[in-house]
This record gives structure tokens, C-alpha cells and sequence, in this order.
């Protein structure tokens, strides 16, 4: 039987973090070499988690399917990296980025986490100009700041439109030092494919070298996964192709808690699909809502362009509704109005799957060169995506899925619920409860991996003193490494109908359709139904060519889209679960009379977290319950 | 619906890096002109597949131009004909009906191909390995506004960071030089007051590793034409003259520098 201590320490709010670090053991500097931590994942938690770890002196293993640390997925955030530095003199602190975090995540996430986000993220903005990422500066040679994602304060750090790119790359070459020094084993393009515990506790993991197909366990006194969100069960989301559930997911099965898989953050302003061979969605930035009027036509079945179509027969609908926040609500709100528009049968574009983002009236206003010296590398960007130039006709927009809040369990040390096993960034539920603030991600990737984890993860690690990691000829790990070769085996002897993109692309319809934006009792009973047996079609007739021994991109991909077709089926049992909207979650069933997200903070204050019960069984739910010492619940408003 | 267009395509198939490989003749129709390149190569691959034969192996992730891992040369040219874009960004509409394409991975005696158009990049990760960052070991460092950087020095050292590390530069060199690559890093440190500690350091030993990998720099420029970041060429001028500079520093007494 699970029972979940969050392990938050007593006293007050702004305390707790402090007395923690002092509560917890040490491991001696000469002793930090008598240990081995697997760190599994390159992005910025898991490049700050490894470089750190090295630098107090252990032994690190770092795991990417990448062929270099520094293609993870963070290198694709935008935006920027929030820190409570008040820079600008605007009244921001400490408390307040702690509060906005907790009002934004809808009163889902843990209070004691967010403060020591909050805290650590001064922190982080310290080490990285120490490192050398070169964020925007003003002509005095002062770091730069923006505000961001509606926030009332400016506390946005950035690098151009490549912030997460710059942050990672600094992190990558904190661990490059590391790998030069020997303290860091790299083990690139290695996929995990299992987690070993051994007597409950976390003691290793097994991998397939994607070069030569040959499968081997690796071990160590404790595991980290940075392994990301599980955006890629929609298929078509802004996440890279290679984003996965897989490592999570198989952690959940050898007893790691999962919590909120619901919670899935949908972003506003993306490019919508021009066809059926559409790969992935490109994420427009959101700062394009600053000066970019939305609409649609009020027609249904509109057939002209958006040039013939007068001021009057326009909707401009998110400045009807929302007369004081207009263009500028946040993203779920911004994300559910354009599928209203869009399911009404006023979406435009070939597929009418979009909406309008007009800088006409900005161009007007201030000028073609001033509205270019602001988006023109986005407008760039849009044309050669589209073929559409922005200057003279709307850009199209539509949401998709951008960023997950849920993931595996884990209490204040972010260790999940097997002794050992740790989560970071991403792949962990702690810190965004159900939505996401932008320019987040980044600020809690680094925090875990630079501050949070190589404080705690001691306090594991220092009674194993003396102890040796479990050999890989341990049953443990042989039994695993076996299992794994022969699934892997199974897979390639399929000679069945469709290729694995083709159920991905079916999984993803259903997911999008009935636990995308809007959900309701129906249609997640009906994706309930529809999962099962498209997983089971799909184990009986995919077809994998080439051989298991060596490259084979299919058999890559049909392991994870394996995982997504049980990971989707626990997602959709979530949000059947949680009769409630809050953040990113939205239930039909549960709305204010103005159509926002209504909470039910009596009966769904709580984390939800699913323990794996077997495969041919449902999960069992159990709760964290959420306590607010500090922050006072209120129901959102952008009226 | 967006326009067809019918292709003839010439794809590079290599088992390994040590097999002989050759080219394979696609004729790729109905491809939609608003599919991205890799698109196009995703359609060939599930028509292929169909066809119960293995589809061609790839690198690609983000597929919006920033990751570095996808890159092929396209009728000659790295990452193909539209300038400052990774073959990712690049879409069909720049080609036209009846065209004939020809599909490479990168060629370079450092850049291994590992299956079809997949190579081995990992001679990058030693370069930067050799001195590519600046020790800072995570604590609780300075303020972050303490030492003040001008802004035309920040975005100089930006220019320079914004390198992807796709290889196309090294594809691209006649001589499969990496000196694009190198000295954006380079630059992105040695201009910056916290990189300055360990700069001559840096510099001699990351193009020292450079030049254990790959050829030698006769200024063509052809790397600076295929890079989807437009890197400067002028970063190759900075790297020499530091590289100069460094190898007398430091053969000279620490104290004199």
C-alpha cells in the first residue's frame, strides 16, 4: 500500500526551504565519490542535475537518445526565464512570483514546492551569466527584462526569441567540463527502456544502444529522470518528434506514482496543419498577442478572403467578451474561444481550422517598420512555414499542445514514490499545478537540476555509505535485460498492415478530440472505450521492417507510441476523474454562467496520483490532499 | 487543398559506415507544396514502408530550425536552396513540379555516416569538450548585475551563440573544415568578462581539437552561405588572431600576461 508524505517541512512559508537544507544529511566531499547517480535526459534539468552532481564530486552517467546533450527539447523554448530578481524596480519579490505562480496554476500545486522555485529562481539567473549565456542587455551593459504571458511585473530574462536554446547550451557546457574531467560518462543515443529496483529501491536502469541495437543494464545508487512531458500522445503537438513518455512511463510501471496526467497546457498561438502529412505544429510567440487582433468572420462557411470581408462582418470575439483583457487573456481562455469559433464553423484558412491574428490595425498605427522591427523574424518565420506574408494578409493560428503539468509523483526532495528514484523538470507535477505561467519551464528545469536535487538527493545517498551498487549480473538486471531484448525482438517479427506513424496519428485524433481543450462525461467514457482497442489493434498489426540489430527508427518509435497507448488510456481515466475545470483542464459539466473554468476546491483540492496495478488493470487513485497555508483560494476572472 | 507536385528524387541509402552505398530512385508524386522537407521525406518513407521496404533513416527532432539534428545536402547544397533556413524550416513550395532532387547525408571524413543520411557528429561535442565553456562551478555566484556587459558586446557574443551546431558549415567547406563552428563558440566566450580567465586557454586547446578532426580553413566562405544562422565569417578572423595571440601567451610566464 502507497501512502504519500510530500515531506514538507514545518515552519513558516518563506522558511521552510532553509531549515530543510539544514535538516538534511550530508554526504562528506571525499565520500561523494564513493557514489553513482544515473541521470537520464540532457535537457535543463537534466544537463544542470548531471554538471552539479559532477562538480560536488559524484560519479555521473548522463543517458540521451540524442546524439549530443545539446539537442534536447529545451532548446527550443522561446520566451524567457522568470526570476524574482526586481530588477525594475516594479514591486516583484520573492513572494509575489511565488504568489502568481500558485494563482496561475489554479490552486493545484504544492505551496511548499513553489516557494522554493520562487526562492532558487534569483539563483539561477546568477549562475548562468556566470556561465556565460548572454541575455539581453540595455545600453548601460544592465541585464534587460520583459514582461510576459500577462504578468503585471517584468521579471522576464530572455535571449532574443532563444532563450531555452542559450540556457541549455550554457548547461551542456557545464556538463562538456564535466565529461573533459571524467566525472561525467555520456551515453549518447541510448534509449532507456526499464528502471531496475531491486528490494523497492531504485537501482538502475536498462537501455538499447540505438547504434547497435544491443540492450544493457547500467547501475548506480540512485536514478534521475529529466525526461520530459508527455505532449506527444496528441501526435501533432509543439513538442520535437522524439519527445516521450517512455522513461516516465515505465517507472510508473515499477511503482512510481503518476499524478495529474490530465493536465496538459494548450497553447494559443501555434500554426495550424495544412494536411494530413502534417508532422508537428510550430508555436508562434506569444507575445504576437500584444499588437495582433484576433477574429474571425461572422458568416459560417465564410468563402472570401480575409481582405474582402468589411469591419462589420468581423468578430473580433476575445474583445467582446473579455473588454478588459481582450487579446490578452490567458492561454486556456485565449485556446477554448478559438475552438468555440472554430467548431461553430467560423474557422478560416484551406482546412478552416484557424482563426485570424491581424497586425492590420498595428501596421497602421505605428507603422510597417515599427511593427518589423518587433516580429519581423516571427513574420519571417510564418512565411516560410506558410508561403504567407503577414504584412498584407492575416497571419492563421490555432491552439496545440505545448506543455504538460502532470508527471510522475514526488515529494519535496523530488524523489517519486520508489526510494531512490528521482524526477526533475518536466517529467515531475510539482510546481505548475494546472497551467503553467509562461517562461516557467525553464525557471523550474534549472532550479531542480541546479539547486533543488544536489541538495537532496544527499540525504538518500548518505546512508548507502560503504554500500556498492547492485552489479548488473544481478538477476535484477539480467531478467530486465532479457525481457527487453525479446519485446524488442517481437516487435521487428510484425509484419502486419500499417506502420507506426499511422497509430500515433489514430491515437493522437482521439486524445485531441475527447481530452484536448473541452472535455466532458461522454466523450472521455467514449475515448475510454476507443484506446483499448486501437492499442490492441496496434499491437496485433504494426508493421516494423529492418533489423532489431542496429539502426531502426521504427522500432524506436513503436516502443514509445506503446507507451502512449497506455499512458493515453490513464490520461483520459483522469480527466474522467476530476469533475472539475481548473487551469488546463477543462469540463464542460463545470463552468461559471460566463462560460470560465469553474473549480471545485470542497471535493478536488488534491493531487490525483495513479498507482500501476499490472497491465490488464485499472490504476488506484490516490490523493495529496492540497492544503493553502498562504495563498487564499479565488475563482479566476478576466473580465 | 494545397498544390501537388510530382518529384523525381535521388536518396542516398548506406547501411553503415563501413558498407558501400548508392543511390535509391524515388519517384515522389503528389507531395503537397505546404509540406516541409522532411515531410516530403516522411510521405516517401510511409509509401515505402507500404511497399514493405525500410524507410530511410534521418536525423531530424524539433523541426522548427533550432535543434541541429536534421541536415542533408540537397541537389549539392547543405540544407538546400533557401538561405539562412535548416532543412527542417525549408518547405516543397521552393521547388517546382517535374524537379529532379538529390539527397545526400553530409560528407566528411569527421562526420561518419552512421545509416543512410545519418552521420556522426560527435567530433563537435570534443571541440566543445576541449575548453568550449566557462568554469563556473554551480553555487551562489556573484550577482548577476554586477559586472556590467555592454550591449553591443552581449549582442555580438549572441550572433555568435545562436550557432546550431548542425554541421552544415563543415558540409558545406571543400576542405571539411569546422572553423565556422569553432570559432562561434569562440566568440559567444572570449568576448564576454567572464570568459576572459580561461580565453587563451580555450581558444589554443579548442583549435587544436578542431584540427585533430577536420581540415584546414582556405576561406571560401561556402560555410558562412549554408549556415541556416548566418554566422559571420568574422568570427573566423577573431579565432585566428586569438589562436596567435594564445600560443604565445601561453608559452610565456603566467605573470606576464
Amino acid at each position: 500500500m502507497v501512502t504519500l508524505d510530500a515531506k514538507i517541512p514545518d515552519g513558516p512559508i518563506a522558511d521552510k526551504w532553509d531549515n530543510h537544507k539544514f535538516s538534511v544529511k550530508l554526504v562528506n566531499p571525499a565520500n561523494k565519490r564513493k557514489f553513482e547517480v544515473i541521470v537520464v535526459g540532457t535537457g535543463l534539468a537534466g544537463a544542470s542535475a548531471a554538471a552539479s552532481l559532477a562538480e560536488l564530486g559524484y560519479n555521473v552517467k548522463v543517458f540521451t537518445f540524442h546524439d549530443s546533450p545539446r539537442r534536447a527539447h529545451s532548446i527550443a523554448a522561446q520566451g524567457g526565464i522568470n526570476a524574482a530578481k526586481n530588477y525594475r524596480n516594479d514591486g516583484d519579490s520573492v513572494h509575489r512570483l511565488f504568489y502568481d505562480t500558485v494563482k496561475g496554476g489554479d490552486y493545484r500545486s504544492r505551496e511548499a514546492n513553489v516557494h522554493r522555485l520562487a526562492q532558487v529562481s534569483v539563483d539561477i539567473i546568477d549562475q548562468c551569466v556566470a556561465q556565460g549565456v548572454p541575455f539581453a542587455r540595455e545600453y548601460g551593459g544592465l541585464l534587460a527584462n520583459r514582461s510576459f504571458g500577462g504578468a503585471q511585473v517584468s521579471r522576464t530574462f530572455y535571449a532574443r526569441g532563444q532563450t531555452g536554446q542559450q540556457l541549455l547550451l550554457g548547461a551542456y557546457q557545464a556538463l562538456a567540463a564535466q565529461i573533459a574531467a571524467g566525472k561525467v560518462t555520456l551515453y549518447n543515443r541510448s534509449d532507456v527502456l526499464d528502471i531496475v529496483t531491486k528490494d523497492g529501491e531504485a537501482c538502475g536502469i536498462v537501455t538499447r544502444d540505438m547504434l547497435t541495437g544491443e540492450v544493457h543494464g547500467h547501475s548506480a545508487h540512485a536514478v534521475v529522470l529529466a525526461t520530459g512531458g508527455y505532449g506527444n500522445v496528441y501526435y501533432l503537438s509543439t513538442n520535437a518528434m522524439a519527445s516521450n513518455v517512455t522513461a516516465a512511463w515505465r517507472a510508473h510501471r515499477k511503482g512510481a506514482l503518476f499524478a495529474n496526467p490530465c493536465y496538459t497546457q494548450i497553447h494559443p498561438t501555434c500554426i495550424p496543419a495544412a494536411d494530413e502529412f502534417q508532422s508537428k505544429l510550430t508555436l508562434m510567440s506569444e507575445s504576437l498577442r500584444n499588437d495582433g487582433r484576433i477574429w474571425v468572420p461572422r458568416a459560417l462557411d465564410e468563402a472570401r478572403g480575409a481582405g474582402d470581408i468589411p469591419e462589420e462582418e468581423r468578430y473580433y470575439y476575445l474583445e467582446e467578451k473579455y473588454p478588459s483583457f481582450g487579446n490578452l487573456v490567458p492561454r486556456d481562455v485565449a485556446s477554448r474561444n478559438a475552438k468555440t469559433v472554430v467548431d461553430e464553423g467560423r474557422g478560416v484558412g484551406p482546412l478552416k481550422n484557424g482563426v485570424y491574428l491581424d497586425f492590420a490595425a498595428a501596421i497602421e498605427r505605428d507603422g510597417v517598420e515599427a511593427v518589423k522591427e518587433r516580429y519581423g523574424n516571427l513574420f519571417d518565420m510564418y512565411e516560410r512555414i506558410t508561403g504567407e506574408d503577414t504584412y498584407s494578409t492575416p497571419m492563421r493560428i490555432y491552439p496545440a499542445t505545448h506543455y504538460t503539468m502532470g508527471g510522475l509523483w514526488v515529494d519535496y526532495n523530488l524523489m517519486t514514490t520508489v526510494p531512490g528514484l528521482y524526477a526533475l523538470g518536466e517529467a515531475n507535477f510539482s510546481d505548475h499545478g494546472a497551467n503553467r505561467l509562461g517562461a516557467s519551464a525553464l525557471m523550474q528545469g534549472l532550479a531542480d537540476g541546479y539547486f533543488v536535487l544536489p541538495y537532496t538527493i544527499g540525504d538518500y545517498l548518505a546512508p548507502k555509505l560503504g554500500d556498492s551498487p547492485v552489479p548488473t549480473d544481478d538477476p535484477v538486471f539480467t531478467e530486465s535485460v532479457s525481457t527487453i531484448t525479446d519485446k524488442t525482438r517481437q516487435w521487428t517479427e510484425k509484419k502486419g498492415t500499417h506502420g507506426v506513424e499511422h497509430y500515433h496519428r489514430e491515437l493522437g485524433k482521439i486524445v485531441w478530440e475527447y481530452c484536448g481543450m473541452a472535455r466532458n462525461e461522454t466523450g472521455l467514457q467514449k475515448a475510454l472505450s476507443e484506446i483499448p482497442a486501437l492499442r490492441e489493434e496496434f499491437r496485433k498489426n504494426v508493421k516494423v521492417l529492418g533489423s532489431p540489430d542496429g539502426i531502426n527508427t521504427m522500432l524506436e518509435k513503436v516502443n514509445r507510441v506503446d507507451d502512449f497507448m497506455e499512458f493515453a488510456e490513464l490520461k483520459v481515466r483522469d480527466a474522467l476523474h476530476r469533475r472539475e475545470s481548473c487551469g488546463g483542464h477543462f469540463r464542460e459539466e463545470s463552468q461559471t454562467p460566463e462560460g470560465e473554468a469553474l473549480r471545485d476546491d470542497e471535493n478536488f483540492a488534491y493531487v490525483g496520483a495513479w498507482e500501476w496495478n499490472g497491465p490488464d488493470q485499472e490504476q488506484t487513485l490516490h490523493k495529496e490532499d492540497l492544503e493553502f497555508e498562504t495563498v487564499k483560494l479565488t475563482q479566476r476572472s478576466y473580465k | 487543398m494545397s498544390k501537388m507536385l510530382n518529384l523525381k528524387l535521388k536518396i542516398w541509402r548506406q547501411d553503415g559506415p563501413h558498407t558501400q552505398g548508392a543511390f535509391l530512385d524515388v519517384d515522389a508524386h503528389d507531395i503537397p507544396e505546404d509540406a516541409s522537407f522532411l515531410e516530403m521525406l516522411d510521405v516517401v518513407n510511409e509509401r515505402l514502408i507500404a511497399d514493405d521496404v525500410e524507410p530511410i533513416t534521418f536525423g531530424h527532432d524539433c523541426r522548427e530550425g533550432i535543434c541541429g539534428t536534421c541536415g542533408v545536402m540537397i541537389n549539392g547544397q547543405a540544407h538546400g536552396p533557401e538561405k539562412a533556413t535548416a532543412t527542417c524550416q525549408l518547405h516543397m513550395r521552393k521547388f517546382n513540379d517535374g524537379d529532379e532532387i538529390v539527397i545526400e547525408p553530409w560528407q566528411a571524413a569527421a562526420f561518419p555516416v552512421l545509416k543512410d543520411l545519418m552521420v556522426d557528429r560527435r567530433a563537435f561535442d570534443r571541440i566543445i569538450e576541449a575548453g568550449g565553456y566557462i568554469s563556473a562551478p554551480t553555487g551562489t555566484p556573484q550577482d548577476a548585475n554586477a559586472t556590467l556587459i555592454p550591449k553591443e558586446v552581449a549582442d555580438s557574443s549572441m550572433d555568435a551563440a545562436a550557432c546550431i551546431g548542425c554541421g552544415a558549415c563543415v558540409a558545406a567547406c571543400p576542405n571539411s573544415a569546422a572553423q565556422l563552428f569553432t570559432s562561434a563558440k569562440l566568440n559567444h566566450l572570449n568576448v564576454l568578462p567572464q570568459g576572459q580567465s580561461e580565453r587563451w586557454k580555450r581558444t589554443e586547446a579548442m583549435v587544436e581539437t578542431m584540427e585533430d578532426y577536420f581540415g584546414s580553413c582556405t576561406n571560401h566562405g561556402e560555410c558562412h552561405e549554408a549556415c541556416p544562422k548566418e554566422i559571420s565569417l568574422d568570427f573566423i578572423a577573431f579565432m585566428n588572431r586569438d589562436y596567435v595571440k594564445a600560443k604565445i601567451k601561453n608559452r610565456s610566464l603566467a605573470s606576464q600576461q
